[in-house]
């Protein structure tokens, strides 16, 4: 079975996540094999995934940790008393 | 003083929190400190309020601790309230939410990834720079509500498709084409610019070439 590139946009993530029912990721693949359109979406797509997903991406602000720990320091010695 | 508890299951630190061994939540939550920020975060979109909602949502998860059931991860538990404590005070502020959490997904119809014939692998490393950060991190800013809780969630922090949908209150399928959109919206929105830097940074580190 042949599908349109449209048809395989509607994919991309679970064809990234592995969750495609066999049948489906067969005919995705075979799409793929011969269209550089679809490969390059599909690359793309993972590769900003990983990146997003890099810890790097988002900061705790400076002194966070610090100011966090202090502050239930303060609520366990509440609770204590 | 503080007990560390490398490798000690959560739920018997717990326990033993619950038994009076309170000083023992500080290493309790330590792997939690980054989720628990970036949620707040996705709601206050103002560092100094989010860091607020999240050592409030720590507080309130410690007084409440003996209500937490061993039947969802403590991560997820975490968050709900992380979750609730950020629509609380919004609501306190009198924010009124554009979208509703639980807005069926499907009437936008469907969204078209950036179209290109080849893609350059843009290694992790691109993320030392300042420029390449700004640039992931607003492309996620901007994503509507609904579609940037699934996609940090399931993305950023990593958590599965019943967690995620456990965690939001919203059905599995939910959090499937959410999620989808999110990461279909991010290509559209970071691919040309990635691509541009990529070629960009070529050219700045080997003006010889
Ligand atoms: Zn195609």
């Amino acid at each position: 079975m042949v599908i349109e590139c449209k048809h395989v946009w509607n994919y991309i993530s679970e064809y990234l996540d592995g969750t495609l029912p066999e049948e489906t990721r067969t005919i995705v693949q075979r799409h793929l094999e011969h269209c550089e359109i679809c490969s390059a979406i599909l690359d793309s797509t993972r590769n900003i995934i990983i990146l997003t997903a890099d810890d790097r991406v988002f900061e705790l602000p400076v002194g966070f940790s610090e100011r966090l720990h202090a502050r239930i320091d303060l609520e366990l010695a509440e609770t204590e008393r | 003083m503080q007990a560390s508890t490398p490798n000690r299951p959560e739920a018997e630190v717990i326990a033993a929190i619950l038994a009076g061994e309170t000083q023992l939540y500080h290493e309790l939550i330590r792997p939690y400190e980054r989720s628990v920020y970036l949620m707040a975060l996705s709601y206050m979109k103002n560092e100094a309020e989010a860091e607020d909602v999240a050592q409030e949502a720590f507080i309130k998860a410690f007084r409440n601790l003996s209500t937490f059931r061993g039947d969802a991860k403590f991560s997820t538990w975490l968050i709900s309230i992380t979750l609730n404590e950020a629509r609380n005070r919004l609501r306190r502020q009198g924010v009124v939410r554009m979208q509703s959490l639980d807005e069926p997904p499907d009437e936008a119809g469907s969204v078209s990834p950036a179209l290109m014939r080849d893609w350059r692998e843009i290694p992790s490393e691109a993320l030392e720079r300042d420029e390449v950060r700004r640039l992931i991190q607003k492309a996620i800013e901007t994503l509507p509500e609904i579609y940037k809780q699934v996609f940090l969630l399931r993305d950023v922090e990593e958590l599965d498709v019943s967690e995620t949908a456990q965690t939001l209150s919203i059905s599995i399928s939910n959090v499937k084409v959410r999620l989808h959109r999110a990461r279909v919206m991010l290509q559209q929105e970071l691919a040309p610019q990635l691509k541009t830097i990529g070629r960009a940074q070529k050219r700045r580190w080997l003006p010889w070439s």
